[in-house]
C-alpha cells in the first residue's frame, strides 16, 4: 500500500511529475495533489459524470480512473476554459447568459463535456444530439433545459 | 389582524404595487447571474473544496442491520492501523455530547453515534478520525461490531399492530402522533352531496439528491473553548444554537461558518449529524476534522428523505361538479426518528383546499415510527405530496361525472374578486387571479388541440394522453406548522425573521451582510443586487453581498419553503430606507436642497430637475467616514444600516385550533399542461409538448424563475416516474447508488414552453411571492393523470408512484 509509481502526466497544459500510491484515483490526484478543486465528486461510482474531466480531448470519469492510470496523457479540466485573468469562455459566458446552472455542481463536467461535443461536432444544434452527448453528466437543479439551450447558442454561433 | 380587516387594505397594496411596478428601473429584468463567474470557473468552494491547516478526516462505521442490539464493539485494530488519531463509539457520544434536536413529540431520542441500539440500516454506529479518508476507511473495516439482532418494523401498518417490536421502547408504541382536525360540517357535507370519490393512493419516500453531499468540518481552539463548524447547512443561524446543545457547549461559544452548498432541495434544510459530527470530532482530538457523506452514506442516512405516506381520501360534490368537502386520512412512515415532527402535514394544511372553494376539511394523521431512516424536507414539505392527493382527486371526479377535466377545475377556482380568501384551516390565500392562469394555460399548452391529436392518435391505437392540472404554491411560512399540532406546545415560534445589513464603504461601492446561509443554487447574491439597484439606481453587479457566520448573525432563518426571495427582499428594502435617509440628510446639507427633492439616480443623488446639481455616492460615503465636520451637525459618521425584516402576516392558531391562523399566506398559482406518449411495449414515455403558467406574484427575475419551474418540474417528473426508497424485508435499502436510484437523465425529460402572470401580493415588498417549490407542486398529477389518460383504453387508474415503465408494460399487456 505504501509503495508508489511515479506518474507523468500534463494537465491543463503544464507538465506534472508526482509520486502516487497505485490506489489514489485521479479524481484525488487532481483535487487534492494538484488542487483543481472544479474536478467535483457527487457518486464515485461512474454514474453522474460530475467528475468528467477530458482526457486526450475526451471526456471521462476522473473517479473511476486511478491516477497511474493517466500516466503519459495530456488532461483538462475546468480551469483550463477561463483566461488568465478570469475571463469566461464562449460556452461558460453562454452558460451565464441562458442561466444553465444553478448549484453549480456538474457545471465543470458539463462544461467539459460541451466542450467535447461542440469540438467534435461543430456547429450541431441538433437538440436531441446534445442532449445525448450530455446525458451522462447530471444535473439536479436545472432540468437542462437551459443547459441544452446554451449549447445550442455557441454551436449557432450566437 | 383579522381576516375582517384584509381586503380594504389588500386593494390599496395592490393597486400601489401594480402603479410601482410599471416604474420599476432594476426588479423584472432578466439579469444574468452575478454567482455565477466563480461556479464557472470551477471555484464555488464547496464543502470539500475548504482545507484548514493539519487537518484530518472522519469515516463512520454504519449499521448493516435495521433493528438490533449493540453487544460488544472491538476498535483494537483499528486503532492500531498506522494513521488512525482516534476511534470513538456511541460510548464517547454518551460521554460527551447530548442528543441531536428534534421538533417531534415524545421520548423519541436520536443520538449522534447509536447508543446500545440501531434503529436503521444505515445508522451510525462508530467512527474514525485519520490523517487521510482513504485510511479513515480502511480503519472503518476493520472494527468489528458485534450485534443482536432484532426483529425490524418495516411497514407502518404492521408498526401500529398491538405487540409489534418497538422502535423506540421508551414510547411504549410506533405512532408517534395522531391528531384529526376537523374544519366546517365535515359529516353533514359528505351526507347531503349526492356524489363522492373515494381513493386509497400511495406516495413513496425519495428524496431532494443534491449532486454535493451533506458535510462539515470542524475545528477547536482549546484557548476560547470554541468550537468552528464549516458547513453547507442551510438554516444555520436559524438553530445553531441547537447544535450548541447537542455538543454541549455555550451557543455563543460556536461558530458556524456558512459554505455554499451544491444544492439542497431540503436535503441541508438544518442539517444536524453532519456538522454534529465535525464538531463534537474536532473537539475529541483537538484538531480539524472534515466529514463529507459519501453518495451511498447520503442515500442510506442523509438527515432528509421525503414523505412516505398512504392516504385514505374521499371528495364530496353536487352533480354540477361543484366540491363540497374533503376528508382525509394519513398514515405516514416517518421512520426512526422524527426530527421535524409533524411539520410536512401542517405545511400541506397551509393549501389542503388548494385553489379551490372547497368548504369543509377533515384531516386524520398518524405518524409511524418504523425502522428507517428519519424523514426531513423536500421541495415542497409535504404540500406536493397533498396536492398530488387532490389533483388525483378532482381527476377521480370529472370521470365520475364524465366532464372535461379542466371544466369541473375551472367550476370550482376561487375567484379573483374572493381575494384575500380565508380557506377553512384559517389560512388565507393573499391575492390571485386563477381564471387568468387559467387562460393563459389553455392558449399556450394548446389544449383544444391535444384533445383532438390524442383523439385522433387513439383512434390509429397510439396511446396519447393528456394530463391538465393546477396548484397553489403556498411561500414564506411562519413556523406555526410545526406547533399547532400540540395543545399545549414547548414552545411556539411564530418569528421567522430574515436580515440584512447594508453598507456603503467610503469608496462608494454597497456591501449587503446576509445573515443565514442561503447559497445552494438559487440567486440570493443576484436578488439583493437587483433590490439594491431598484432602491439606489446602481450597477447590480457593482453590489457586493457577503455571508455572516453565526456569531455574527443578526436573526435569519434561511431558505426554505419559497420565503427567501420575499423575506430578503424586505431586509435589504428595510436597510436600504435608512440609509438612503441618511445619505438624503448629507446631500440635501451640502446641495442646499430639501430632501425631498432629492432623487437616486445613477449612481448618485441628484435635485429633481436639475441633474447638474449631483453627488455621487462614493462623494457622500467619503464624507460620511471622513469628514465629520461636513456633516449634518446631528448626523453621525458611517453609512450602515441593518435591518430584520419579520413575516408580514401571521395570527395565532385558535385554542381549539377549529382555526389554525394565518401561517402561509403569499400563495402563488400554476397550471401545468403535459402530453405523453407511450410505448406500451417498452414502457417508453416521451413528451410530445408540455408547458407551464405560474403566477408568483412581482417577477423579480423571469430568467432565474423560470430556471426554479423547469428544475422543480424535473425533480416531479422524478417522483413521479423513478425515484424510491426501496427497502427490503429487513429494512436494508436496496438501491443505494445511482444506477439503481435513477435522476432523470437530460433524455428523460421534457423542453417546457413557460408563461408568467403577475399578481402582485399586498402584502410582501414588491409584491414579491415566493416561487421556488411550484414545480415540483405538479409534476406529479400531471403525469399521474397524462399516463393515465394515454392507458384510458386499458382502464388504468393510477394511485400509486412512482410510474415505472415495467408497469406501463404490464398494465398494457394484462388488459
Amino acid at each position: 500500500m505504501t509503495a508508489t509509481l511515479t506518474l507523468r502526466v500534463e494537465v491543463n497544459g503544464r507538465a506534472y511529475e508526482r509520486e502516487v500510491e497505485p490506489r489514489l484515483t485521479l479524481a484525488d490526484f487532481l483535487r487534492e495533489d494538484l488542487g483543481l478543486k472544479g474536478v467535483h465528486l457527487a457518486c464515485e461510482h461512474g454514474f453522474c459524470g460530475s467528475c468528467n474531466v477530458l482526457v486526450d480531448g475526451e471526456a471521462v470519469r476522473s473517479c473511476l480512473m486511478f491516477a497511474i492510470q493517466a500516466h503519459g496523457r495530456s488532461l483538462l479540466t475546468v480551469e483550463s476554459l477561463a483566461g488568465p485573468g478570469g475571463e469566461l469562455n464562449e460556452l461558460q459566458q453562454a452558460f451565464m447568459e441562458h442561466h444553465a446552472l444553478q448549484c453549480g455542481f456538474c457545471t465543470p463536467a458539463m462544461l467539459l463535456t460541451a466542450e467535447e461535443f461542440l469540438r467534435v461536432h461543430p456547429g450541431e444544434t441538433d437538440e436531441r444530439a446534445i442532449r445525448e452527448a450530455i446525458s451522462g453528466v447530471t444535473c439536479r437543479c436545472t432540468g437542462y433545459q437551459q443547459i441544452v439551450e446554451a449549447i445550442q447558442s455557441v454551436a449557432a454561433g450566437e | 389582524m383579522s381576516i375582517e380587516q384584509l381586503p380594504a387594505a389588500a386593494r390599496i397594496a395592490t393597486e400601489t404595487a401594480l402603479e410601482e411596478a410599471g416604474k420599476r428601473r432594476w426588479l423584472g429584468k432578466s439579469l444574468n447571474r452575478v454567482e455565477d463567474p466563480r461556479f464557472l470557473r470551477g471555484e464555488g468552494r464547496y464543502i470539500d473544496d475548504i482545507s484548514l491547516p493539519g487537518m484530518a478526516h472522519a469515516a463512520i462505521v454504519r449499521s448493516p442491520h435495521a433493528h438490533a442490539r449493540i453487544v460488544s464493539i472491538d476498535t483494537s485494530k483499528a486503532e492500531a492501523l498506522p494513521g488512525v488519531i482516534r476511534v470513538v463509539t456511541g460510548a464517547d457520544v454518551q460521554e460527551h455530547a447530548a442528543p441531536l434536536p428534534s421538533f417531534g413529540a415524545g421520548p423519541i431520542v436520536q443520538d449522534l453515534i447509536a447508543i446500545e441500539k440501531v434503529r436503521h440500516f444505515g445508522e451510525a454506529v462508530a467512527a474514525v478520525v485519520a490523517e487521510n479518508r482513504y485510511v479513515a476507511e480502511d480503519a472503518c473495516d476493520l472494527i468489528e461490531v458485534e450485534y443482536e439482532l432484532l426483529p425490524p418494523v418495516i411497514d407502518p401498518f404492521d408498526a401500529r399492530a398491538e405487540g409489534a417490536p418497538l422502535v423506540h421502547e421508551a414510547l411504549g408504541t410506533n405512532v408517534a402522533y395522531e391528531r384529526t382536525f376537523t374544519f366546517g360540517e365535515v359529516d353533514e357535507a359528505f351526507e347531503e352531496a349526492p356524489r363522492k370519490v373515494q381513493s386509497k393512493l400511495r406516495w413513496p419516500r425519495s428524496t431532494g439528491m443534491p449532486m454535493d453531499t451533506n458535510g462539515a468540518i470542524g475545528d477547536y481552539d482549546p484557548g476560547t473553548g470554541e468550537v468552528t463548524i464549516y458547513a453547507n447547512s442551510m438554516n444555520f443561524t436559524y438553530f445553531h444554537w441547537l447544535l450548541a446543545g447537542s455538543l454541549q457547549i455555550p451557543a455563543g461559544k460556536l461558530k458556524v461558518v456558512p459554505v455554499a452548498a451544491g444544492g439542497s432541495f431540503g436535503s441541508k434544510f438544518f442539517m444536524h449529524k453532519v456538522p454534529v459530527f465535525a464538531g463534537f470530532l474536532a473537539k475529541l482530538v483537538g484538531k480539524p476534522v472534515k466529514y463529507v457523506e459519501d453518495r451511498v452514506t447520503h442515500i442510506v442516512s442523509n438527515d432528509h428523505a421525503g414523505s412516505d405516506r398512504w392516504y385514505d381520501a374521499e371528495l364530496a360534490f353536487d352533480d354540477d361538479g361543484t366540491f363540497r368537502a374533503l376528508r382525509i386520512d394519513c398514515v405516514d412512515d416517518y421512520g426512526a426518528y422524527l426530527q421535524f415532527g409533524t411539520g410536512t402535514h401542517g405545511n400541506g394544511l397551509s393549501q389542503i383546499v388548494g385553489p379551490y372553494r372547497i368548504q369543509h376539511v377533515q384531516y386524520a394523521l398518524h405518524a409511524v415510527l418504523t425502522n428507517k431512516n428519519q424523514q426531513g424536507a423536500y421541495r415542497g414539505f409535504g404540500a406536493e405530496v397533498s396536492n398530488w392527493m387532490l389533483e388525483r382527486l378532482v381527476d377521480m371526479a370529472a370521470r365520475e361525472l364524465d366532464m372535461d377535466r379542466v371544466e369541473i377545475r375551472r367550476r370550482n377556482l376561487i375567484a379573483a374578486d374572493q381575494f384575500p380568501y380565508r380557506t377553512p384551516t384559517g389560512n388565507i390565500y393573499d391575492s390571485g387571479n386563477y381564471q387568468g392562469v387559467l387562460e393563459k394555460i389553455l392558449e399556450l399548452g394548446e389544449y383544444e388541440k391535444w384533445v383532438a391529436e390524442r383523439d385522433k392518435a387513439r383512434a390509429e391505437g397510439r396511446h396519447v394522453g393528456i394530463g391538465v392540472v393546477a396548484s397553489n404554491e403556498r411561500s414564506v411560512f411562519s413556523s406555526t406548522e410545526f406547533w399547532f399540532w400540540f395543545d399545549q406546545p414547548e414552545f411556539t415560534p411564530t418569528a421567522s425573521p430574515e436580515s440584512a445589513s447594508l453598507q456603503i464603504d467610503p469608496t462608494g461601492q454597497i456591501v449587503v451582510t446576509l445573515h443565514s446561509q442561503c447559497l445552494w443554487g438559487n440567486s440570493p447574491e443576484t436578488v439583493v443586487s437587483q433590490v439594491v439597484a431598484e432602491e439606489f439606481d446602481v450597477d447590480p453587479a457593482s453590489v457586493v453581498v457577503t455571508y455572516a457566520d453565526s456569531q455574527h448573525a443578526l436573526p435569519g432563518t434561511g431558505p426554505g419553503g419559497s420565503r427567501f426571495t420575499v423575506m430578503v427582499s424586505g431586509a435589504v428594502a428595510g436597510a436600504a430606507a435608512e440609509v438612503k435617509e441618511k445619505i438624503k440628510r448629507i446631500a440635501s446639507h451640502k446641495l442646499e436642497a430639501s430632501g425631498e427633492d432629492l432623487e437616486f439616480r445613477e449612481g448618485g443623488v441628484n435635485v429633481v430637475g436639475s441633474p447638474e446639481r449631483k453627488l455621487s455616492l462614493a462623494e457622500i460615503a467619503l464624507a460620511a467616514y471622513m469628514f465629520r465636520l461636513d456633516l449634518p451637525p446631528d448626523v453621525d459618521s458611517g453609512l450602515a444600516a441593518q435591518s430584520t425584516y419579520d413575516h408580514p402576516l401571521t395570527t395565532v392558531p385558535s385554542d381549539d385550533r377549529s382555526d389554525l391562523g394565518i401561517f402561509y399566506p403569499f400563495v402563488g398559482h400554476a397550471w401545468h399542461i403535459g402530453v405523453v406518449e407511450l410505448d406500451v411495449e417498452t414502457g417508453k414515455l416521451e413528451f410530445l409538448h408540455y408547458a407551464a403558467v405560474h403566477d408568483a406574484g412581482t417577477v423579480v427575475n423571469p430568467k432565474t424563475l423560470n430556471g426554479q419551474i423547469i428544475g422543480g418540474t424535473i425533480q416531479g417528473l422524478g417522483t413521479a416516474l423513478y425515484e424510491e426508497y426501496l427497502y427490503d424485508d429487513e429494512g436494508r435499502v436496496r438501491n443505494q447508488v445511482f444506477d439503481t436510484y435513477h435522476l432523470p437523465s437530460s433524455m428523460d425529460v421534457p423542453t417546457m414552453t413557460i408563461e408568467h402572470q403577475e399578481t402582485p401580493s399586498p402584502y410582501t415588498p414588491y409584491g414579491i411571492k415566493g416561487a421556488g417549490e411550484g414545480g415540483r407542486m405538479l409534476t406529479p398529477a400531471v403525469l399521474s393523470a397524462a399516463i393515465e389518460d394515454a392507458l384510458e383504453p386499458y382502464g388504468v387508474r393510477i394511485t400509486t408512484l412512482p410510474i415505472s415503465a415495467e408497469q406501463i408494460v404490464e398494465w398494457a399487456a394484462s388488459r
